[in-house]
Parts: C-alpha cells; structure tokens; sequence
C-alpha cells in the first residue's frame, strides 16, 4: 500500500548485517581471551575525588557540626589560633574534646571531578571550534582572493592553497611546532591551533571560491546595473546566496577538522586520543577506551551534522 | 541623452578575435524609444551591455547626460544608478523577497531610509500589477511576473534611461504580453528607452525609431513605418522576410 509496507525486507535484511557483523566480532574477540573491563571506564568520565584535611598546627577540636552530607569541625589552639574544616561526614575520624596534633587527618572532603575521557574531549572541542573559527575566517578572505582580478593576490591565495592541500597536516603540525613553533618562541597549543586554522582555511577557500562562482553571472550584472559597488554586491546579493549551497561542503570540512584535530597530540596536546591512550597506560582497557573514543567523536560529529541539516531546512524557505 | 561615437567592442578568445560591435554611432534623444533588432549574433545585446558599462568597450566613447564612459575618472557606479536594465533572464534576487528586491539598491545606493524605499517599492509593484506578491520570493513567481518586478526594480531607482536586453525572450508566449503592456505604458509616460527585442509588433507600435544591426555594424536606420514596409537594404530584407 506505501513505501513503508515495501521496505520491511530490507529493513530486516539490515539488522541482519548489523547482528551477523557484531555477532562476528564477538566470536573472533572470545577467541583471544581478552578480559573485558567496561567496570574501570567510568571513572575516567567522572569520579569523586578525596582531598585529606589536615590539623595546620596542634589544638583539640571544640565542635563538630553537621551541615548536610558534611560536617564542620572547629579546631582551637590556645586562644588566638582557630580554624573551621569541612570534611565528608562519613570520612570523618574525629571526635569532640579530642587532642590533635599538626598533619593529623581530620577527615577527607569528597568532591566530583571531570575525569580525563572529559578534559580531553573538553580541549578537542574548544580546539576545534577556534581552528574552525580561524580557518573560516582565513578561508573566506583567500576563497575572495582567489576569484580577485588583481594577479598578485590571486597566486598568493593559490600558493597558499596548494602548498596545505599538497602536505600531510601530521607533517604540517610538526613543522608548526618544531620549526615555526621554535623559532617564533610559540606555546604548543599556538602551534596546534594554527595548524588546524592554516589546514581548514585552504580547503575553506577552495569551497568559497566554488560557490561564488556557482552564482550566476547575471545576478552581480543585475546588482551593478542598479549602481551597487562591487563590495555591496558580493555582501548582499552574491555571498548570502553562495553560503546557502556551501554550507553542505562547508559543515563537512568542520567535521573532518574535529576529526583531524587528532592528530596534535602527537604536539603533546592533550585532547580526546592522547587521553585515550594515557588512560591505557595505566589501565590497559585498550579495546575499551578506544571504542569509547570513537564513540565520543561520533556523538560529537553526529550532533554537528543535526545541527547543520536544521540550518540548512531553515534557509531553503526562498527555494 | 545618450550619444555612442563610433563605439568598438573586441572580444578575444581562444578562437581568435572577434569584433562584436564594430564602429557604432547613435544618439538617443530624452522621450524617445529606440528599438535595435537584427540577426543573432549581431552585436545588439553587447551594444546595448556597452552602454551602462556592464562590458567595457574597446573604442569610441558613450556619452550619458553629459557623462563620457570612456573617461577613466567617471564613476561607472553613478551613471549606473540612472541607467535601468532588464535582463533576458530576469535576474532577480532570489534569497530575497519581491519587496526586498525593490529596495535594496535603493537603501545601498540612493541611501534612502526603508520606509521611503518600500513605499516607493509598493507603488510601483501596484504599477507593474504585482502588488499581492510584495512578500513572495521569486522563485514563487511566473516568468512574466518575475519580468514585471524586474522592470519595477530598475524602475525603484528613478532612472533616466531605461534599457531593454531582450525582455520577453526567455519567456512563455502567454506571458509575452503582460511585459509589453507595461513597456509600452513606460513609453507612453515618456520614459527613454532603448530595446533589443525580436518583438516586431512592439516595434511597431512603441519605437520612436529603429536599428537594424548585423554583424557588429548599423545597417539601416528609420521610422518603423519606413523599416517595416521599404527598408532600404538588402539585409535588412532578408531578416525581415524571415521574421515577419
């Protein structure tokens, strides 16, 4: 009767890949005996760190009160010295009148942490989002160069363009931190967001350019003929136009850079895989934390692309 | 009003050099409606583009209400602005509503303020017959409705000239008449106009005068009662013959 009645086969054909494909990694992970342990992941998401409090000098504690899951200890020394420590309430190993002396523990204060699967997916993020930023930035003025009339800005844009998009951007960061970054005197997250800018801003201008001259001769002709300058008509009526059909190529460039911005921890930059590979140096949970990694990109890139399709859906009302 | 000299435009391509306008020289008195038509090919359209600077031209000079085009210190800008065009393809903005369409040289160029803009745009979209669409985008629009905004864009500038490449060309017949109605009503207001057109019937009826061009040069001149009954040229005989 609709689509819907026609495409169950294919549906189920689908799930039957997809179960046939986990299905054989299982098999073939089982016959390797390795010792799954999902159970030491989550605290590299978050955990609950323990801060010992400790007496600064001889006194003997005058109260303790309970203030919700903490408590309060007073600590009096004399008659000048007095100081007031919060501490977990069932970490607590004091008690009232009693007598301490200077590096005595009075108890633990717990509180939450990001773990290292959060900080580094915290610096990818903020990492790509300048790079991007820049890189969009630097496109747009070389993708302009690239269709000025003027000769000398026309070949430094091309130049530019050739020599990111003809080199590896793993050779391009450690040029940017051993050489440029020793030379210049630049901190290594410098050096790695310049990286990715200079990376992203070649094939952003080689996309700006496609889609400026994806317009239509005759709508710069029309803007002119009505007296606009050549500035006005590339704002108002060339670029609004050209940002609509780019912002496909345009979003998936930004993704690609999420992707990308990897490979600076080879810079030492610690993002979302060196702290995946810290981690496994001291829990040896390598199939674990590298799935998890994956999966953490994933759900990032995923989001993007969302975000962009609902974008895209919104400037298509003038089609 | 406009005065062309001797105007020359050489195009050279990869396939050697051609002439497309070849000494041109004619002058547009304010009022009048001046209709050029000829064969494909034969330099009417880039003519007509020489005029407000849309093609440089070669040699020669175009004068517009005193203003030489071949001057390098002219800005090209400021004689555009007097200058209206209607392209064979329309050309309007599609990102942008009829309306906004109207308006924005207007805001960019004449610096008016978006009240008076509108206003200005809304009378003449009541003019042209499109008021109700004052709010659609282009896309929403039939070609004969998009050609009528597209006059009354040009229009929203207050030009002197008004130049016509090929208006009705790209549209379906049914709509060829609503663009005519309001070309011949511009022409009635006095507007001064120069049309490349293949509509024999509106130069008959609107055109103060006729060009016939044929490979970049002028052919034949006249009144459209002259050309259309005893033109003079063999050329222009034949283009007739084939076209009427």
């Amino acid at each position: 009767m609709n689509a819907t009645d026609k495409t169950w086969p294919w549906k189920l054909l689908l799930a039957v890949i997809l179960i046939g494909v986990a299905a054989g990694t299982w098999g073939a992970v089982q016959r390797i005996d390795y010792q799954w342990r999902w159970n030491r992941v989550p605290q590299y998401f978050a955990y609950l760190a323990e801060e010992a409090r400790k007496v600064p000098f001889d006194g003997k504690v005058t109260a303790i009160v309970p203030q919700g899951k903490d408590v309060l200890v007073t600590l009096v020394a004399g008659k000048s010295e007095k100081i007031v420590l919060t501490v977990s309430a069932d970490s607590l190993k004091v008690k009232e009148g009693e007598e301490l002396f200077a590096g005595d523990t009075v108890g633990f204060e717990k509180s939450w942490r990001l773990g290292p699967l959060m900080l580094g997916l915290w610096t990818t993020l903020w990492l790509s989002a300048v790079s991007s930023l820049f890189g969009l930035f630097l496109g747009l003025i070389t993708g302009l160069a690239r269709v000025s009339k003027n000769f000398t800005i026309r070949w430094l844009a091309l130049l530019y363009v050739e020599c990111i998009r003809g080199t590896p951007l793993l050779v391009q960061i450690f040029i940017a931190y051993f050489f440029l970054g020793t030379v210049f005197n630049l901190s290594r997250n410098v050096c790695g967001v310049g990286a990715l800018a200079l990376f992203a801003g070649a094939y952003v201008a080689e996309i700006v350019r496609a889609g400026i001259q994806s317009i239509s001769k005759g709508q710069t002709e029309a803007a002119r003929s009505l007296g606009m300058t050549a500035f006005q008509t590339m704002r108002d009526v060339v670029m609004p136009q050209a940002f609509k059909r780019i912002l496909p190529p345009l979003s998936g460039q930004f993704i690609s850079l999420i992707k990308d911005s990897s490979l600076v921890s080879v810079i030492a930059i610690t993002d979302l895989s060196k702290s995946g590979r810290e981690i496994i140096t001291s829990t040896f949970a390598t199939f674990e934390v590298w799935l998890l990694v994956a999966a953490m990109y994933l759900l990032v890139t995923s989001l993007l692309s969302q975000l962009v399709f609902y974008m895209e859906r919104r400037l298509a009302v003038s089609d | 009003m406009i005065k062309a000299q001797n105007v020359v435009k050489i195009f050279s391509g990869q396939s050697g050099v051609v002439r497309a306008v070849d000494g041109v020289s004619t002058e547009v008195a304010k009022g009048e409606v001046v209709v050029i038509i000829g064969p494909s090919g034969s330099g009417k359209s880039t003519f007509l583009r020489c005029i407000n600077g849309l093609e440089a031209f070669t040699e020669g000079h175009i004068i517009i209400d005193g203003v030489d085009l071949a001057d390098k210190k002219t800005n090209i800008n400021k004689v555009r602005a007097e200058v209206g065009m209607v392209f064979q393809q329309f050309n309007l903005f599609p990102h942008k509503t009829v309306l906004e369409n109207l308006t924005l040289a207007q805001c960019r160029v004449r610096k008016r303020s978006k009240k008076v803009a509108e206003e200005k745009a809304r009378m003449l979209l009541r003019k042209v017959g499109i008021h109700e669409k004052a709010d659609e985008f282009p896309s929403r629009l039939s070609g004969g409705q998009q050609q009528r905004v597209a006059i009354a864009r040009a229009l929203a500038m207050d030009p002197k000239i008004m130049l016509f490449d090929e208006p009705t060309s790209a549209l379906d017949p049914e709509m060829v008449g609503e663009v005519l109605d309001v070309m011949k009503q511009l022409a009635k207001e006095g507007m001064t106009m120069m049309v490349v057109t293949h509509e024999m019937g509106f130069a008959r009826e609107v055109a103060d005068r006729v060009i016939f061009m044929d490979e970049g040069k002028v052919v034949e001149v006249g009144t459209p009662e002259h050309f259309f009954t005893n033109p003079r040229e063999e050329r222009a005989k034949l283009f007739l013959k084939q076209v009427l």
